[in-house]
């Protein structure tokens, strides 16, 4: 990004100065990976996947965007503060393993259902998915923290 | 999960309201809103009086990890009762107090949601069943009371005092979770009443006299008892509402709690009532005797605090012979009874006397006894109020300590007349003592309320005085109404709070039908005793001038405290000698120390256990394993040769992407994505930091310094591929995913295992890493934020 092409020998960087191409399909494929990671997070409890690599999916979604434009432009495409988006994660990891008690069992003993739903079938109802939600998002939202932290570093 | 349940945390699920509704309400005082949460609680509480006084104990089963014995359950007996009482009755009176008290500038939301985790962490303790979750609940209060002290943390003297009193009970309460744990050895259980239940089989163990040392070294520094207590009077930097709460009426009770909860239990043990007993009679007196000598009000309630929490502390002792010679002994009994209710005494009227300290501070501008003087017709209702709970506090009668103190004056005398010991000889000290602690109270009291309220009208004060606003006189007012009460009409507490919970201390289930009475007739010693300590106490503050000198004698250098900041200091001298030995800022060097300490220990376990390594069962390697392994070669050759910085990075990638292959090909989908995902990340954050990497070092890389390099990393190599031979050649035992396997539908309805190990089987690991990946985000945010702040940048050499 912006430091590294300072380093190569670039004295001011402008904007203009990337390259149009990544920008143009880092915008593109930015959706394609993040509607991937949320599949890989979706399809975790029956196939490869889950919260972990789904978050690190979404975080990485957004760094392809922090190459491809400098960190301002990108602060200012997703305006969300990545320390909220850990909290609200950290609260679902904890909330959710408590919130079973409502259930009657122990604490971490996640409840299932199954429910049918018109033209989908038949759908588990989970509580893990939350809990996941929970990784997820705490996952997504710390490497993006340290990554941008590291690499707005210098203005 | 039931109703209390909910009440014990309904503390701190307010407490996330009360974050938000600091961010958006700036016209209502915060305090307004917090005011019904332990009002509420207060009395959902008082309502389950009746029934624990009469069907006996209330027990709520919550399994937590039940596996491993750690359950939530809530056990409400007459002890646990009274104490969250007093938790949540006080409690909500400090909460009325404080929004007189502190201004809407201060930051009133960390304070109040400081104070309700306070309050859960409390409750939780009180009514608990289970040692690990007391011990929980217990540290969680130290953490609460440390950043409630420290919450003018701009001063040095708050966050020395917080620091004192964190290092304190920090360690008390690390010492206590190493007796629970020789409990559980002993017993086999976490549960308190399980313990109790087995108490026989701690009579046989040795390791009874561990447990012992250990638990009451947890309630001697949380009771800031000798010699622990220096960190109380520090602590009284907090705000007045917090001193008045935590450090009088709830939280230094809570070794007193402990104590008289594990009473059925070490009873027996000489050694137990022995330290109970001297250790409160020298704190009693020793710290009534500091007590006089203060400048500070909060200084003289802080020793005064020390000093009757070491009062409660002895008669828990005596209260503990009674348990070991069998509850029939009336003196005994009487001992327990004047405990319990010294410790509801004991709460009126010093949170009331704190409260009036702090209306003192907030009204004149000033806390010194010296500039004080002659508020008497500027303040007449503190001055009251102060008359009628310091001369409780020194055992006046018809005041509610005048009862207390004759019971224990009473207990005093009857145990010097038991036969229990070898020591009993000595058992004369016994009321000797009390009686001169008692002495000192009472010329501290009277100090308190002539210092203060007569003498001459002194004029220095920082602020014009004048009486107090409403908001800042009801709740003392109501505490000190409660002194007069309970002193005239002790019988109100005696069938319904006290018996109960002396009941619980002593274990049995026999009704006391206390009586508690004025007078005992001309034949009681305590009597003489009480009139011996008014005569002399009297003298001896009329005299004052002339006795007061003897404090000079006692100079600084032997203090604790001076003890304290000495060993603080040079425990941070030596530390800091120690790492500036070790940690040269190369990373390097840490690498060195780490795998040369690796293979080091590696091979000195494997020289004494043997690593049998067997070629049986080995899969054929196949060409794509080749092709990588030649891959990964190449690339670690190249990042050896390389001076290039970008291609050593760009090779690390390579070999990261090529071990998510490896994973991809051994079957391991889970592994490979989170492998090859983690490889993207890292080495965009490898090229984010590269500007920020400093130049090569010119390092002169001698034969030698290769040489070692070169025989660590061979030793490392070596023993990571035996032990994985090894591990590979050697299955002690099945298994555990064959469990996983055919478990993965029937308990978690899953189809991916990995996954279904990670949300559910395994959850609380990965709870705990989500944690700890969260708290490296925002550590990490905080090192760069103050690194940029700092303009020190002498680090970035080493890095």
């Amino acid at each position: 990004m912006k430091s590294t092409l300072k380093r190569a020998g670039y004295s001011k960087v402008q904007r203009q100065m990337n390259d149009v191409f990544i920008q143009f399909t880092g915008r593109v494929i930015f959706l394609i990976i993040l509607l991937f990671s949320v599949n890989m997070f979706l399809a975790g409890h029956y196939e490869p996947g889950g919260g972990f690599v789904g978050g690190l999916l979404a975080a990485s979604a957004v760094i392809l965007l922090l190459i491809a434009f400098d960190f301002e432009t990108v602060r200012k495409m997703i305006p969300i503060n990545f320390h909220l988006i850990i909290s609200i994660g950290l609260f679902l990891a904890i909330a959710v393993p408590t919130a079973l008690y409502f259930f009657g069992v122990p604490f971490f003993t996640h409840q299932h259902t199954y429910i049918d739903v018109p033209i989908f079938g038949e759908v588990a109802l989970h509580t893990a998915v939350a809990f996941d939600i929970g990784v997820f998002m705490t996952v997504a939202g710390t490497a993006l923290l340290i990554v941008s932290l590291v690499g707005g570093m210098d203005d | 999960m039931t109703f209390i349940h909910i009440a014990i945390f309904l503390p701190v699920i307010a407490a996330i309201a009360i974050a938000i509704i600091y961010r958006y309400v700036k016209d209502v005082h915060l305090g307004w809103f917090v005011l019904p949460v332990p009002a509420v609680i207060a009395a959902y509480l008082f309502s389950l009086i009746p029934t624990v006084s009469t069907d006996g104990p209330i027990h709520q089963n919550l399994n937590l990890m039940p596996r491993i014995g750690m359950n939530f359950d809530v056990y409400i007996d007459g002890l646990g009762l009274l104490f969250a009482i007093l938790i949540s009755g006080i409690g909500a009176l400090v909460v009325l107090y404080s929004i007189g008290y502190l201004s809407k500038e201060e930051k009133l939301g960390n304070f109040y949601v400081y104070l309700l985790i306070f309050m859960t962490a409390m409750l939780g303790i009180v009514l608990n069943d289970n040692v690990l979750m007391l011990y929980f609940f217990w540290e969680l209060t130290s953490i609460s009371s440390f950043l409630l002290i420290a919450f003018w943390y701009t001063k040095d003297k708050s966050i020395y005092g917080a620091q004192k009193s964190m290092l304190i009970t920090f360690f008390g309460g690390f010492m206590m979770l190493g007796g629970f744990i020789v409990l559980y050895i002993i017993t086999g259980t976490f549960s308190i009443r399980e313990m109790i239940g087995n108490v026989d089989l701690i009579i046989d163990s040795n390791l009874a006299p561990f447990a012992v040392v250990l638990i009451l070294l947890g309630a001697f520094t949380k009771s800031a008892q000798f010699p622990f207590y220096i960190w109380l009077p520090d602590a009284m930097e907090a705000p007045t509402p917090v001193s008045a709460y935590l450090h009088s009426a709830t939280m230094v009770k809570a070794g007193l709690y402990l104590v008289a909860r594990f009473t059925p239990v070490f009873a027996f043990s000489e050694l137990w009532v022995w330290i109970i007993l001297l250790g409160g009679l020298i704190t009693l007196v020793w710290a009534s005797f500091n007590a006089i000598k203060q400048d500070d009000l909060k200084g003289v309630l802080a020793f005064s605090t020390v000093s009757q929490l070491g009062l409660i502390m002895s008669l828990l002792g005596v209260g503990a012979l009674a348990v070991a010679t069998g509850a029939n002994e009336e003196i005994f009994t009487v001992a327990v009874v004047a405990a319990v209710f010294h410790i509801i005494n004991h709460a009126t009227f010093k949170g009331s006397l704190f409260m009036v300290a702090g209306i003192l501070d907030h009204e004149t501008g000033t806390r010194s006894i010296r500039k004080l003087g002659g508020l008497l017709t500027l303040m007449p209702i503190s001055f009251t109020m102060t008359l009628v709970t310091a001369l409780s506090m020194a055992g006046i009668p018809p005041f509610n300590g005048f009862l207390s103190k004759e019971l224990f004056l009473e207990a005093m005398f009857e145990i010097s007349h038991a036969n229990f010991s070898a020591l009993a000889d000595w058992s004369v000290l016994f009321p000797i003592l009390g009686i001169v602690g008692s002495i000192f109270t009472f010329v501290y009291s009277l100090k308190l309320i002539h210092g203060v309220f007569f003498g001459d009208r002194s004029y220095d004060t920082p602020k014009e005085p004048h009486e107090a606003p409403a908001l800042l006189l009801i709740s003392p007012i109501i505490l000190s109404a409660l002194v007069i009460i309970f002193g005239l009409f002790p019988n109100i507490l005696s069938g319904t709070i006290i018996d109960p919970a002396a009941m619980s201390i002593l274990g049995t289930d026999t009704a006391l039908n206390t009586q508690i009475s004025h007078w005992h007739g001309f034949n009681n010693p305590a009597l003489w005793a009480t009139v011996a300590i008014i005569v002399i106490g009297g003298v001896m503050y009329i005299f004052r001038n002339s006795w007061m000198f003897i404090y000079d004698y006692h100079k600084e250098h032997f203090t604790l405290n001076y003890l304290y900041d000495q060993g603080l200091l040079y425990s941070q001298l030596g530390s800091k000698k120690a790492t500036d030995g070790v940690m040269t800022g190369f990373f390097r060097d840490y690498m060195v120390y780490i795998f040369g300490f690796f293979v080091l220990f590696s091979i000195i376990t494997t020289f004494f256990t043997g690593l049998p390594i067997t070629f049986d069962d080995f899969a054929d390697v196949g060409i794509q394993d080749m092709v990588l392994v030649i891959i990964i070669l190449i690339s670690l050759a190249i990042i050896m040769m390389t001076r290039s910085r970008m291609v050593s990075i760009i090779m690390l990638g390579a070999i990261g992407f090529s071990m998510a292959l490896f994973f991809a090909f051994f079957r391991a989908p889970d592994l490979a994505l989170t492998q090859l995902s983690i490889e993207t990340v890292t080495t965009t954050l490898f090229l984010v930091c590269f500007y920020h990497l400093p130049k090569k070092s010119k390092h002169e890389e001698t034969i030698k310094f290769k040489f070692t390099n070169f025989i660590i990393s061979v030793g490392v190599g070596a023993v990571v591929i035996l032990f994985g031979l090894s591990a590979y050649s050697n299955r002690l035992f099945e298994s555990i995913s064959q469990f996983h396997i055919e478990n993965v539908y029937e308990l978690a309805a899953g189809g991916n295992m990995v996954n279904v190990i990670l949300v559910d089987f395994r959850g609380y690991d990965t709870l705990m890493e989500t944690l700890v990946f969260g708290i490296a985000g925002i550590g990490i945010y905080a090192l760069m934020k103050a690194k940029v702040k700092g303009k020190d940048d002498n680090n970035e050499e080493h890095a």
